[in-house]
């Protein structure tokens, strides 16, 4: 039995740890919108689930190249989280809602946007076509693996490192650093606000609808909800990792992963989702500003 | 006569007072400025405990309703205690997960009965009963909301930290707002759960806490008579529009992005008058 386990062991943890990529994947671009906006801003789902259908046309109806119909997919989407952002949240911004008001709208609108696309769509689960990625198994070592989970991996450390990247090493950067700390300053100091929450909606969407795009690919599987179930697992994650840390909601991401997979393989596969959530509630109890945040201070 | 259009409409009726009660369930966090999205797993516990302690103890009834809500108020203490000295936002993501948890929980167990739910419950749930409950609630919040307890969560809503600076004791209103919120969406839930014979893991998910959360949005939290009367208008707006029925959460979701854009106070703007 125990020797049995030993032996299941590394496979469990690679696949843990690609569950793991594509709940970091995902977390990335909603943890960012946190961090600089402010908002949980729960229409990301959708922007995931737009991505993957955006590209399921793509390469079905226009029949391009993955590498096409991603970038497409994401820039497309990235552009309908502008719009959305412009339309919902801007509005709340200038009246200086409290932000609670800012969730309580992006709630309605995921409802209206996600019942619409069943009604649209339907809820039966649609395939990219076959061509698109190979699944062939790829052994390494005897562990089991295939492209699309590689790509995910790899996609999530790359899209990990340019973020920080571009948090830390750029003016856009600084600009957004002093938009998440303090609005009204950094509008004083000569920061472009609006130009700034345009240009973060556009990356977190087209982030959003890449991570879309990818788990869409490696489950083959797409339909409307798909961004739900996701998006239940995201506030899992950057719980976890502190809200609007990127370093935190990999970290997280990749520890839910395994910690699911290990779940399932060991003890039931029934309480396999509770896992994230449990871990949610336990980190608000004993370290509620996730596992690398710092406090939020509410001043008058 | 009315006999008839009583016998008729009845599930419609009973259905209008639960979700009255499931309104005011969740009026009474957002009265303190809180954005709770667990009032449907809250309904779901009570439903579940109910059933269960109806269907295997044998409880009499009014012992079961209860547990239903102590219950609820056991896991608002859980799920809210780690959350009052944080943000708002992390009251609403906890109860999110409570609601998962508590799906994923009575899916898969024996107990619960699974994916197919509980049924062949006794129909012990009256007319009377439903809406002398809901009658009651409102007296009480008439009541809170004339006295000094309703005037420090009115400053909560408006000011949170402007009203603890004046002296309002912001972790105990928030978690006995979340704790009264829980009683009642249990006992809403068990009321429920007795007049329809039926129970399952799917009914108490995140769609019914949005279409909760409308209810109130649509009627508004000016005063607890917004909250029922959003309920009333969104249970009994679908039956009249049947061929809406496919785009009820459509129009749930848009009502809830025209209230908070443009008519933040609701339909029902009057506020009740204090005393002393």
């Amino acid at each position: 039995m125990f020797a049995q386990i030993l032996q299941q062991l590394p496979q469990q943890l690679l696949n843990g740890l690609v569950l793991g990529s594509t709940y970091a994947l995902f977390a990335l671009g909603f943890t960012l919108m946190f961090g600089v906006l402010g908002v949980i801003n729960l229409t990301y789902g959708f922007y995931f689930t737009t991505g993957a259908f955006l590209a399921l046309y793509g390469t079905k109806l226009l029949a391009l190249p993955i590498w096409l119909a991603l970038p497409g997919a994401a820039i497309v989407t990235g552009l309908i989280a502008v719009l959305f952002d412009a339309a919902l949240l801007t509005p709340l911004r200038r009246k200086k809602a409290p932000e609670l008001a800012s969730l309580m709208v992006t709630l309605g609108a995921t409802l209206l946007l996600y019942s619409l696309m069943t009604a649209t769509f339907g809820t039966e689960i649609r395939r990219l076509p076959p061509a698109v990625i190979s699944h062939a198994a790829i052994i390494v070592g005897g562990i089991r693996m295939n492209w699309s989970q590689i790509l995910i991996m790899g996609t999530t450390v790359a899209i990990v490192a340019a973020l920080l990247a571009l948090i830390r090493g750029t003016r856009f950067g600084l600009s957004m650093r002093a938009l998440a700390e303090n609005g009204e300053a950094a509008q004083l100091m000569g920061v472009d606000t609006d130009a700034v929450v345009r240009l973060v909606s556009l990356v977190s969407g087209a982030l959003g609808a890449t991570a879309g795009v990818l788990i869409g690919l490696n489950f083959n599987a797409i339909q409307p909800y798909m961004g739900e179930s996701m998006m239940l697992k995201g506030f899992a994650v950057i719980i976890i990792g502190g809200l609007g840390d990127i370093k935190g909601a990999l970290i997280a991401g990749l520890v839910i992963g395994v910690l699911e997979v290990l779940t399932a393989g060991f003890i039931s596969s029934s309480y396999k989702d509770a896992v994230g959530f449990i871990l949610l509630v336990t980190t608000l109890w004993f370290r509620p500003v996730g596992l690398f945040g710092r406090a939020p201070v509410k001043r008058a | 006569m009315f006999d008839s259009f009583f016998f008729s409409y009845q599930s419609l009726i009973f259905a209008v007072g639960i979700n009255g009660l499931l309104a005011l369930s969740m009026y009474t966090v957002l009265a303190v400025g809180q954005l709770s999205l667990g009032q449907a797993a809250f309904m779901g516990i009570g439903a579940y405990v109910s059933t269960l302690l109806t269907l295997d103890a044998h409880w009499p009834f009014a012992a079961v309703l209860l547990a239903a809500m102590v219950v609820p108020a056991l896991a608002a203490l859980l799920i809210g205690g780690p959350t009052l000295k944080l943000t708002g936002v992390y009251l609403a993501l906890a109860t999110i997960a409570l609601g998962e948890i508590l799906r994923i929980f009575c899916n898969a167990s024996d107990l619960t009965g699974g994916a197919l739910g509980l049924s062949g419950i006794p129909n012990k749930t009256s007319f009377g009963l439903i809406f002398a409950v809901l009658a009651l609630a409102l007296a009480g919040f008439v009541m809170v909301a004339r006295s000094r307890l309703g005037r420090a969560m009115e400053a909560m809503r408006e000011d949170e930290v402007a009203a603890g600076v004046m002296g309002v004791n912001l972790p105990v209103m928030k978690l006995g707002a979340l704790v009264v919120s829980a009683m009642l969406a249990g006992l809403a839930g068990a009321l429920n759960a007795h007049a329809n014979s039926f129970i399952g893991p799917n009914d108490y998910g995140f769609d019914q806490a949005v279409t909760i959360l409308s209810f109130a949005l649509l009627g508004g939290i000016g005063s607890p008579f917004g909250p029922v009367l959003g309920a009333v208008i969104l249970t009994v707006l679908p039956e009249l529009l049947t061929a809406l029925h496919d785009f009820k959460l459509v129009v749930n979701g848009f009502i809830i992005v025209i209230a908070v854009l443009f008519m933040p106070r609701g339909l029902l703007i009057w506020r009740i008058g204090r005393v002393g």
